[in-house]
């Protein structure tokens, strides 16, 4: 466990020497959620309530999404996969560490980074020009409790797409597939309470509203109680297939395993 | 070029399944849209069929200049690893050479998916059809593409500076691509001035289609403003033009 808190800390520590490109990307998730917000409060010029979300559930879902992106790590990244196509993979596989809890590790260290210095920027910019809801202490708890089980579900639909490396030698365009998928069906662009009814419940059976509505959807106080103990875990029985699918894959995936390069 | 369409080839699975993905990626824009007019029958006073012929107009323009632009991008990472020297020594203009070595058929994607929309939206959409909305379409696209790509060009050129840019380019880039889909009176005082007269997007979709759907203008500019698109693509082209040049003077080898 010591290894992978140290993994986890050094990944902050290096994200955290990007300074300039963690300001252009606070710069631009702020255009977007300005950009989005806009248009759904255009919605709300014609009507009242979407789904149950009123127009500041709406902007403040905008805002607070735009600032998990990154946390959550929606955008996928290949560094996974190019291991495997370059064969690096099998020195991976020869250390004496768990190649999944391995990258696990890495992926917390950046969620670490990423939410105060990537979320709260945008956040504030669109507090400054709209009326947002702030949650009070225990439920920004609550909050952190559910996207920290946010980003294993995340992580065990990348790692799931990375390995498909082992099978395509060009992992880009199932990742991108794969990511384009979870980031509509997770409300990264509009709330799914948007959708039509039977979409938005198959987002929530489906792990992908885990991955980021879920978390939101604790930000606005609309899991209480019981119900908010039914989401926690159902986002983490999502996490425990997906990476347990991962292990499977991996597993399989080793017996016939071909390293590229000599 | 030919090159490098070819080495797609070579990995038929991934350049498919990678097309695939690009078309839908431009679908999901389609996505969002369609899923804020299940809900409402009208966006900031325009119908679904007049904000799909925005999303049509801004997609194509967007999707060319995603296709033979956008990979001037890349040239942050050139610079990072010291192998823009090798594009400053061949007799080609960088510019040129630059966007022909990363060329990926594969982006085909981006500009199929919103020319069916916008072809479908100029049957639905209740335009006035005369000679001059015809001749407008096209100019409308070529622009859109000149100038989504002089964003992309400038925006990659201050890479030449901060060397790392592609970040902040996406808002300009991306954010731009996603905002002139939509009728630009919709977004915030201070946003519709920054995508009308910092980057024009307002010019890529929004100004020609309310010529073409004879709307008047809630900026207050004359409607003849429709036409000044390709006066704004070329003004564009110049700065982009210009800029890069500056860049390229102010380059510095990072040697190794």
């Amino acid at each position: 466990m010591r290894l992978y808190i140290e993994v986890a800390r050094r990944t902050y520590a290096r994200m955290s020497t990007y300074r300039s490109a963690t300001l252009a990307g606070i710069f631009t998730n702020t255009v977007f959620g300005f950009v989005l917000a806009y248009v759904l409060l255009a919605v709300y010029r014609e009507r009242a309530d979407v789904g149950g979300f009123t127009a500041t559930d709406a902007v403040t879902f905008t805002f607070v999404a735009q600032g998990l992106l990154m946390a959550v790590g929606l955008f996928g990244g290949t560094d996974i996969a190019d291991r495997i196509t370059t064969g690096d993979v099998i020195v991976d596989l020869q250390r004496p560490f768990d190649h999944q809890s391995w990258w696990a590790a890495v992926d917390y260290g950046k969620a670490a980074y990423y939410l105060p210095f990537r979320g709260v920027p945008p956040f504030v910019a669109g507090a400054i020009v709209f009326d947002l809801q702030i949650p009070g202490a225990a439920r920004l708890g609550a909050f952190l409790v559910s996207v920290t089980l946010a980003v294993a579900v995340a992580f065990g639909w990348r790692y799931l797409l990375q390995l498909s490396a082992f099978w395509l030698l060009d992992v880009r365009g199932s990742n991108q597939l794969g990511w384009l998928v979870a980031q509509f069906l997770c409300g990264a662009f509009v709330p799914i309470v948007f959708f039509p009814a039977w979409l938005e419940h198959l987002c929530r059976i489906l792990p992908f509203a885990s991955m980021l509505q879920v978390p939101v959807e604790v930000w606005l106080g609309r899991h209480q109680g019981f119900d908010l103990l039914a989401t926690w875990t159902w986002q983490a029985l999502w996490a425990v297939v997906l990476l347990g699918l991962g292990r499977l894959v991996m597993a399989r995936a080793v017996r016939r395993v071909v390293v590229q390069g000599g | 070029m030919g090159a490098r369409v070819r080495a797609d080839w070579q990995y038929r699975t991934s350049f498919f399944l990678f097309l695939i993905s690009q078309t839908l990626i431009a679908s999901l824009d389609l996505a969002v849209i369609a899923t804020i007019f299940s809900q409402v029958d009208e966006l900031g006073g325009w119908s679904g069929a007049e904000v799909a012929l925005l999303f049509g107009l801004a997609g194509v323009g967007f999707g060319l200049a995603d296709l033979f632009v956008s990979q001037v991008e890349l040239a942050s990472r050139h610079i990072k690893e010291g192998t823009f020297d090798l594009f400053l020594l061949r007799p080609m203009p960088t510019l040129l050479h630059l966007s022909a070595s990363e060329f990926a058929l594969r982006r085909l994607g981006r500009v199929i998916q919103p020319l069916v929309v916008l072809v479908v939206a100029l049957v639905v959409a209740p335009i006035d059809w005369s000679l001059e909305v015809v001749v407008l379409v096209p100019v409308t696209v070529l622009s859109g593409t000149v100038i989504f790509g002089s964003v992309w060009v400038v925006t990659s050129a201050v890479a030449f500076w901060t060397v790392e840019s592609q970040e902040l380019g996406n808002a300009f880039t991306y954010g731009g691509g996603l905002a002139a889909q939509y009728p630009i009176d919709v977004l915030g005082s201070w946003l519709r001035r920054l995508f009308t007269f910092l980057v024009p997007l307002a010019f890529v979709a929004y100004l020609p289609a309310a010529v073409m759907l004879g709307r008047p203008h809630p900026l207050g500019l004359p409607s003849a403003i429709g036409w000044a698109t390709p006066v704004v693509a070329l003004a564009c082209a110049v700065t982009a033009r210009a800029t890069w040049a500056l860049a390229v003077r102010h380059y510095r080898s990072t040697g190794s």
